[in-house]
């Protein structure tokens, strides 16, 4: 092969090293160890595919060379487990298929990095490193932490995995619901995290693409596991990233925030909202709606309308209704009440927003600002912005927020 | 199979002002717990500690042993009793610890042995 691009490869490393990692992991039974020899194979194949092209089947090439380097070291160390796992490489074979004992290794290897007893932001960063291949260096970069910091906390995490005993399989049917939470809340933060960065940009894509692969693959893996039966919450997860994501090429527009009712709808990606939608109909109709169902419909209503004025307020308020009903939280009843405000005017939302004890919260400040302006309330309102962008995340928020102050006119009072 | 530890971090002082049912009701429920963790295989040892304020710290690490009334660190809480089990797997160990916490109506601490 001609085109040895540095990219490419990357992009093949990145979609391999979850099945690789995970298969190699249940035949060792050590997530460490397998882990570097997949390492080790992609350095042989950074040198060797370039020059000799990429295999017609780059996963299995990657667990052959890993599984050989593996075994090497079990060989060097003289380790008691080296029979055992010389066994396992004779006796299971496991074909290198996308589908069947493979998704289950993946499904495996996601349960055990999101597992519970590991801190959040460790089981992001195993996520991260393990199911989607990114470096180390890629890791602490996103997350604007010291290398040696990620390094460590990666190494902590994988030594309390060990040594507390943390099972790699697929939890029993009766704990699933909630473990499967516990993964889908990974993910969500991921995605949030590129999306409401706090790094100053107003979008991170490595974060946000990254969440939505793993979440397309976690969609596929439940797909391909029947005994896990329909999980309409990970439909739900995966329609409410792409619903948000296909929004965001009008969403920043030299360098200030758009809001949704200013947003230049044609330029939407329409492939991911119709991606989107279909999801949304297909977890609805299961009739058994989650929080990110209910956020995912709430998105569709939105990216169902062809322009701002022709939204449907009233299904929006309902859906809302529902998710406080599931998640009776502040944050939830803030956005709720800005739906409200299109339906019952900003009068009534305003006497709800004023209720939530949300004084530490940048969006609480800018509802509020955005009602008080609508009242004509100028300068109460020009107080809230300020509030709010003292307290916004990144540049394009804070600009579209100074913005809007700096148009207020002289209030009544 | 891997053995744990799961302690419970108890204030005293908090214990010195709860009722005598309340004392009644944790006792009879850690009793039957205990009868359950036997039934069940994964009981290796157990029992409760009576208050800091008990303890003697020996230190020999220098020539002569040194004693010192009461407890090696003073804080609020302190260890006042544990299991030691053996199961599977740390998923088992925190099936076990939700039961022991509601049992004795107390945070329990799952912490491994190092393997052989």
């Amino acid at each position: 092969m001609s085109t040895p691009a540095p990219v490419g490869l990357s992009a093949v490393f990145r979609a391999e090293h979850g099945r690789v990692v995970a298969g190699l992991a249940r035949r060792l039974g050590d997530l460490d160890l397998a882990e570097d020899a997949v390492g080790e194979a992609l350095v042989v194949a950074a040198e060797r595919w370039p020059v000799d092209g990429v295999p017609p089947n780059p996963g299995a090439w990657l667990t052959t060379v890993a599984r050989n380097k593996a075994l090497d070291r079990l060989r060097r160390e003289q380790r008691r487990d080296l029979k055992h796992a010389e066994a396992q490489m004779v006796s299971d074979p496991t074909p290198h298929e996308p589908t069947g004992p493979v998704a289950d290794d993946r499904l495996r290897l996601v349960f055990t990095c999101c597992h519970p007893a590991l801190a959040p932001e460790a089981r992001v960063a195993l996520t991260l490193r393990l199911l989607g291949g990114l470096t180390v260096p890629e890791i602490a970069a996103a997350y604007l932490v010291p290398e040696t910091t990620m390094a460590q906390r990666l190494t902590r995490a994988k030594q309390k995995i060990a040594r507390a005993g943390i099972p790699y399989r697929v939890p029993a049917a009766s704990d699933l619901p909630e473990r499967l939470d516990g993964v889908l809340a990974v993910l969500y933060l991921v995605f949030n995290e590129g999306y409401l960065s706090h790094s100053g940009q107003a979008v991170r894509e490595d974060l946000t693409g990254e969440a939505i692969r793993l979440a397309r693959q976690l969609h596929e893996m439940v797909r391909h596991t029947p005994s896990l039966g329909a999980q309409p919450e990970v439909d739900g997860l995966l329609a409410l990233m792409l619903l948000t994501e296909a929004r965001r090429p009008a969403r920043v527009a030299e360098g200030r925030l758009v809001p949704l009712a200013e947003q230049d709808r044609t330029r939407w990606d329409a492939a991911l909202v119709d991606e989107g939608h279909r999801l949304v109909r297909g977890c609805l109709a299961l009739g058994r709606p989650g929080p990110y169902q209910l956020q995912a419909a709430v998105n569709a209503v939105h990216t169902d309308a062809l322009d701002a004025s022709m939204t449907d307020w009233s299904q929006v308020v309902q859906l809302y209704d529902q998710l406080l009903a599931l998640r009776p939280t502040p944050v939830v009843a803030l956005n709720r009440a800005a739906a409200v405000a299109e339906v019952d005017g900003p009068e009534v939302a305003l006497g709800v927003v004023d209720r939530l004890p949300l004084e530490r919260y940048h969006a609480w400040h800018a509802t509020r600002a955005d009602l008080l302006r609508r009242l004509g309330r100028h300068e109460e309102a020009r107080t809230a912005y300020d509030a709010a962008i003292g307290l916004a995340g990144n540049d394009a928020e804070r600009a579209f927020l100074a913005g809007r102050r700096d148009g207020l006119g002289r209030g009544p009072t | 199979m891997t053995q744990y530890l799961l302690s419970v971090h108890t204030d005293f002082d908090d214990v010195a002002g709860t009722t005598e049912a309340e004392m009644q009701q944790a006792f009879a429920q850690v009793d039957a717990f205990n009868t359950e963790l036997q039934a069940s295989g994964s009981w290796v040892f157990a029992g409760g500690l009576t208050p800091p304020s008990d303890a003697t710290v020996v230190d020999a690490t220098g020539s002569d042993a040194v004693l010192t009334d009461g407890p090696y660190a003073e804080t609020k809480e302190v260890l006042g009793g544990f299991w030691v089990i053996d199961v599977a797997d740390l998923d088992a160990a925190l099936e076990v610890a939700k039961r022991a916490s509601a049992a004795c109506m107390g945070k329990v601490e799952v912490r491994p042995f190092q393997g052989e």
